[in-house]
């Protein structure tokens, strides 16, 4: 009974923030208040529910079914759970960070970006807890929708261009190919709820099922699957909290998130064995991960540098559900929450950057680690992270998908997962070392002077912890591993 | 043959009348001009129903004891019932022709047709 | 059944037909209003009590006068038009109440009590045609509601709903005439017009010259009539330039009807064993609807008058209802009734909301329309809605017309044509993403006055309608149940 309630607690809760932000939208310090209250009240519904399914205790409400046997419904179950733990989590973190960034660069619109911010997180908590593919679809579309408004934040022509591509490409694949695979496995099926172990073995043959793999995979435009990819970098006109928690954590993992619940809950790791297009995935996957690491290295511009690096470490978590054993499954799992924390770190700290120094671009870090020692510091674990270094978090995910692909002898996706780690370090490390190492660049006649120092107080706090959580998570990864083993049910 | 073609002549003649009233609404630009063809249009379908209803030898339905053979009265009480409508519409196609008139000065669809680009 | 009860087949018809000639008599804008309303809201009454007693005894007859059939009229409800009449009489309810304000707006004073007089008789026409079981009867209500329409077409504001009117009078009487001319070699063959005589002595002479043409004389008149591409040519004007009320009932009611007589007859009267078998009438269906919903989306894309735009959209969405009816299976026709249904309360919420713009800003192109989005907000939130639900997002009626849709074609084995219904919906994306751009995005132009929310008279039943879209997306018992048992009931023979 109760855990019904926390379901919709968990997913109503953002939607009543957003109203009440709306109205409380005259006063900034008591909207920011209320987005804080709610991250943390979120956090606590979520983190409540954790004890609940780590004892196998079902959670699950049905609301309404529009179409017989196709309801909206939410089950939490452990990839979800992981999911809604790290987006809540680090909601908080975010709003604190993004309070110091709103008010540090004087933007506008203040209100409306976080009224968006709150419905995203709820259309996310709705995602995450999704029992089936009807649901998860509607909250798809209700987080493209949502952050629409928070790409063309700046409402001048560029935005308005990449807010074209952004729609375009997120609503355009999931209308064109996600629904039509939604309703042909209704029709092949008769069911389109997650279930363990799949609901297709037995009555979609292999053929007409490897199309539908190929039409799932490139309608979940939010995985950023290559040459699906282009919105992110799009993405990335959006002010820096938006790119931190959206477009490192929330969109982009919904995306993946879709992919892993949609092989493992629709398809069924044992069913996709017997698919050909399956290893065709496996390898656009290493395709894009090689690609945009390599196209990540050409950027100057920090932002999209990090948006390519996403799109590469996105594709991470296809290929380890695609390579089809159960540890590298769990190495998806810790990857989406792994990654959400590196990531966003690395995004705070652009923010920082731009916010304490306004640069945006790689070539002007010359030792400005000096200057933000801990923002720099930071951003170090978080790149740490990205490539897979100890004691950062991001070990732990390479470690398990490596593990499974070992086992089930997939050698493409260990010659990936080597390169790319390579190519990681090609991107970051640079970017480290010249903070650190390098002298300032000296800007001309201008004379260094007093300049800038750290950046405000709420942003480093902010990409602190989430630094700081990316090495617990390492040193801790209890409850994380126990709900990957749930979810290949170990 | 020719004897089976002749036999059906009222068909022939509704045939004839029907693509010759559909070809002055089709070909004819003036307003008035079209609805004189779609009147003619609706009278071929008239008299497919009047003759249709038409028994060789067969008198009105009256009821009379000298009268053997009945022509059928439902396909001419149909029609009347559509004339009725062919006359409203008529009517009220002319009606609209003469508003037309008034707001355009001219009833030619081209003419018609460059006044409202323009417009 | 007794009493009053036992006659509502009648009174459905008869209670809109008097109210006709008492608008005329009333001589006054507003009793007129009021008498229409009334009869309206009786009409709606009438359905509901006819859709609840065909649910309780099945299918309902009622001579008319006493003359029994065949040699009397014979009413025949059953589920598949009670779902008709209980759209068309309810539509028509919604939409009267948002007229006093907008006709007061658009009509000329001395003119009003007739366009009611005329509202009145086109609502009589569309339930006639919808209830009646005698074919001849069916070509008396088509041209009442059509007269009717054309009168009430040529009272929009623009000189161009003179020449709409008129060319659509043209063609809509010679589909009209086809549709008799049909009629009439069927009787020459069968000596009946009563349906269900038709349908039971057609099988022995199915393959008489005279039966082959009459089927395609009625179909090709109905098709004119529903405005089925390449057929359709009267609609973009008809809907652009009528008054903003007669948009919103026609657009919602006239074509749905045409099509509900095509489904009679082909699936009931004819049978599908005919038509879909012995003739190739699934695809001189298949093809039209799906150019008409290719070519009437990419037209709607270039229009800047929005109520053009939203006509040929219709033309897009009469190609999918009639893609249903060509799929010729339980699913797809009943695909073709959710559709008929929900694309009644989308367009009908749609042209209303374009009616409450027009009344405060005196255009509904797209540059006059810029930045409403904050100065209409209510207005606006139907215009999304209805929006929403013509591209089909979830959540919207909308989406279960496209579910039922495409579920009925992959049902049918038809890959390519889900392919082909999911392209045609990007391309709706684009030109209700132009509207939306235009109100939300786009500044203010200068020069326009601050614009004030539509009167609330006009306001509420549009509200009201978007409401529909989206409840219809979310309880969907309603339309789905009666759609699917009107399916069966209209097909007698199975083919699949």
């Amino acid at each position: 009974m109760s855990g019904e309630w926390l379901i919709l607690g968990a997913v109503g809760l953002p939607l009543l923030a957003s109203l009440l932000i709306w109205l409380t939208g005259g006063s900034p310090n008591q909207r920011e208040t209320v987005t804080l209250a709610a991250a943390v009240t979120l956090f606590v519904i979520v983190g409540s529910m954790l004890p609940l399914q780590l004892a196998g205790a079902p959670l699950r409400v049905e609301l309404l079914s529009p179409v017989p046997g196709v309801a909206i419904a939410f089950e939490v179950e452990p990839l979800g759970m992981t999911f809604a733990c790290v987006a809540s989590f680090l909601w908080i973190v975010n709003s604190v960070f993004s309070i110091g960034y709103m008010r540090g660069n004087d933007e506008p619109r203040q209100t409306r970006f976080y009224v968006c911010f709150a419905i995203a997180l709820g259309s996310t908590m709705g995602l995450a807890f999704a029992e089936n593919l009807f649901t998860l679809f509607l909250c798809y579309e209700s987080l493209t929708l949502s952050t629409y408004p928070l790409v063309t934040h700046h409402k001048n022509d560029e935005a308005r261009r990449s807010g074209r591509t952004y729609l375009a490409l997120l609503l355009g694949t999931s209308v064109v190919l996600l629904l039509p695979a939604i309703i042909a496995t209704w029709v092949l099926t008769g069911s389109l709820s997650f279930e363990a172990g799949g609901i297709m073995a037995g009555k979609v043959s292999p053929l007409v099922g490897g199309i539908l793999l190929l039409v799932f995979m490139y309608g979940i435009g939010k995985a950023a699957l290559m040459p699906m990819h282009r919105w992110l970098p799009a993405a990335m006109v959006a002010p820096t909290p938006v790119s931190a928690l959206l477009h490192a954590v929330a969109v982009v993992k919904a995306g993946v998130f879709t992919v892993v619940k949609v092989t493992v809950y629709i398809f069924g790791l044992d069913y996709l064995r017997e698919l050909a297009t399956a290893d065709l995935v496996l390898y656009l996957a290493g395709f894009t991960i090689i690609t945009a690491s390599v196209i990540a290295l050409r950027q100057d511009n920090l932002k999209r540098r990090l948006a390519y690096s996403t799109v590469s470490q996105l594709s991470y978590v296809i290929l380890a559900a695609l390579i089809l054993s159960p540890l590298s499954t769990m190495g998806a799992l810790l990857h989406i929450a792994v990654h959400a924390f590196g990531k966003i770190t690395l995004f705070m700290a652009a923010g920082a950057i731009y916010t304490a120094a306004h640069k945006t671009e790689v070539s002007q870090l010359a030792g400005i680690g000096r200057r933000m020692p801990w923002t720099m510091g930071a951003f170090a674990v978080g790149a740490l992270s990205m490539i897979g270094v100890p004691p950062a978090a991001g070990f732990l995910s390479k470690w398990y998908m490596l593990l499974g692909a070992l086992q089930v002898e997939q050698f493409f996706a260990v010659a990936v997962i080597v390169v790319s780690t390579l190519l990681n370090a090609a991107y970051f490390l640079p970017i480290v070392h010249a903070a650190f190492l390098k002298p300032e660049a000296s800007g001309g006649q201008e004379p260094t002077g007093p300049g800038h120092g750290e950046a405000p107080l709420p942003i480093v706090l902010a990409l602190v912890t989430t630094a700081a959580g990316t090495l617990l998570l390492f040193l801790f990864p209890g409850p994380a591993l126990e709900l990957a083993n749930m979810l290949v049910g170990r | 043959m020719l004897r089976e073609i002749l036999a059906h002549y009222n068909y022939w003649i509704v045939i004839v009348l029907m693509m010759t009233g559909f070809y002055i609404v089709v070909s004819r630009g003036n307003l008035v001009k079209k609805l004189v063809g779609l009147n003619i249009f609706q009278t071929s379908v008239f008299l497919l129903y009047i003759s249709m209803g038409k028994v060789a030898g067969g008198s009105a339905p009256i009821l009379d004891p000298d009268i053997k053979v009945y022509a059928n009265p439902l396909p001419h009480v149909l029609i009347l019932t559509a004339i009725v409508v062919g006359v409203a519409t008529t009517a009220l196609g002319l009606a609209l022709v003469v508003r037309i008139r008034e707001a355009y000065g001219t009833i030619e669809e081209d003419e018609l047709d460059l006044m409202d680009d323009e417009a | 059944m007794s009493g009053l009860a036992a006659h509502l087949p009648a009174l459905q018809v008869v209670v809109p037909l008097f109210a006709a000639p008492l608008c005329l008599l009333a001589g006054r804008a507003g009793l007129a209003w009021l008498i229409v309303f009334v009869a309206s809201c009786l009409a709606t009454a009438t359905a509901a009590g006819l859709a609840y007693q065909t649910f309780q005894h099945g299918t309902l007859s009622y001579p008319l006068g006493g003359w029994a059939a065949p040699w009397g009229i014979e009413y025949v409800v059953d589920t598949a038009n009670a779902f008709i009449l209980l759209l068309v009489s309810a539509i028509s309810t919604v939409v009267l109440m948002y007229a006093p304000a907008s006709v007061d707006r658009e009509i000329r004073q001395g003119r009003r009590h007739l366009f009611y007089c005329m509202f009145a008789l086109c609502l009589t026409g569309l339930l006639g045609i919808a209830i009646t079981g005698d074919a001849f009867n069916v070509f008396v209500f088509l041209e009442i509601s059509s007269l009717s329409s054309y009168a009430l077409i040529a009272l929009g504001g623009h000189r161009k709903a003179l020449t709409a009117s008129f060319q659509y009078l043209v063609m809509g009487t010679i589909g009209a005439t086809f549709f008799l001319i049909g009629v009439g070699l069927l009787y020459m063959m069968t000596g009946t017009l009563n349906m269900a005589d038709l349908q039971a002595r057609i099988p022995a002479i199915q393959d008489s010259r005279p039966v082959l043409a009459a089927f395609a004389f009625i179909t090709v008149g109905l098709a004119l009539k529903a405005a089925l591409f390449p057929l359709h040519l009267w609609l973009p004007n008809a809907y652009a330039y009528a008054p903003n009320v007669v948009s919103a009932f026609i657009a919602a009611t006239a074509t749905k009807v045409s099509l509900y007589v095509l489904l009679r007859f082909t699936f009931t009267i004819f049978g599908a064993k005919f038509a879909f078998l012995d003739l190739p009438l699934h695809w001189v269906l298949l093809v039209p609807a799906v150019i008409a919903m290719f070519a009437g989306s990419f037209s709607a894309i270039f229009q800047r008058d929005v109520k053009r735009m939203l006509a040929y959209s219709s033309v897009a969405q009469i190609g999918y209802i009639v893609l249903g009816i060509a799929l010729s299976s339980a699913a797809g026709v009943a695909a073709a009734l959710i559709h008929i249904f929900n694309h009644g309360l989308m367009k009908a919420a749609l042209f209303c909301a374009l009616g409450c713009i027009f009344h405060r800003i005196g255009s509904v192109r797209l540059e006059a329309m810029a930045g409403l989005g904050r100065e209409m907000p209510w207005t606006m939130a139907a215009l999304v809605a209805g929006g929403f639900s013509l591209l089909g997002v979830p959540l919207t009626a909308g989406f279960i017309s496209k579910w039922y849709l495409i579920e009925a074609a992959f049902e049918a084995g038809l890959w390519w044509l889900v392919v082909l219904v999911v392209l045609s919906s990007m391309l709706a994306v684009v030109y209700v993403w132009r509207l939306l751009e235009a109100l939300y995005f786009k500044p203010v132009p200068e020069g326009r006055a601050a614009v004030a929310e539509a009167p609330l008279s006009m306001l509420l039943p549009t509200l009201l309608l978007a409401a529909a879209n989206i409840y219809f997306g979310l309880d969907t018992r309603l339309p789905v149940e009666m759609a699917q048992s009107a399916a069966t009931i209209l097909i007698r023979e199975q083919i699949w």
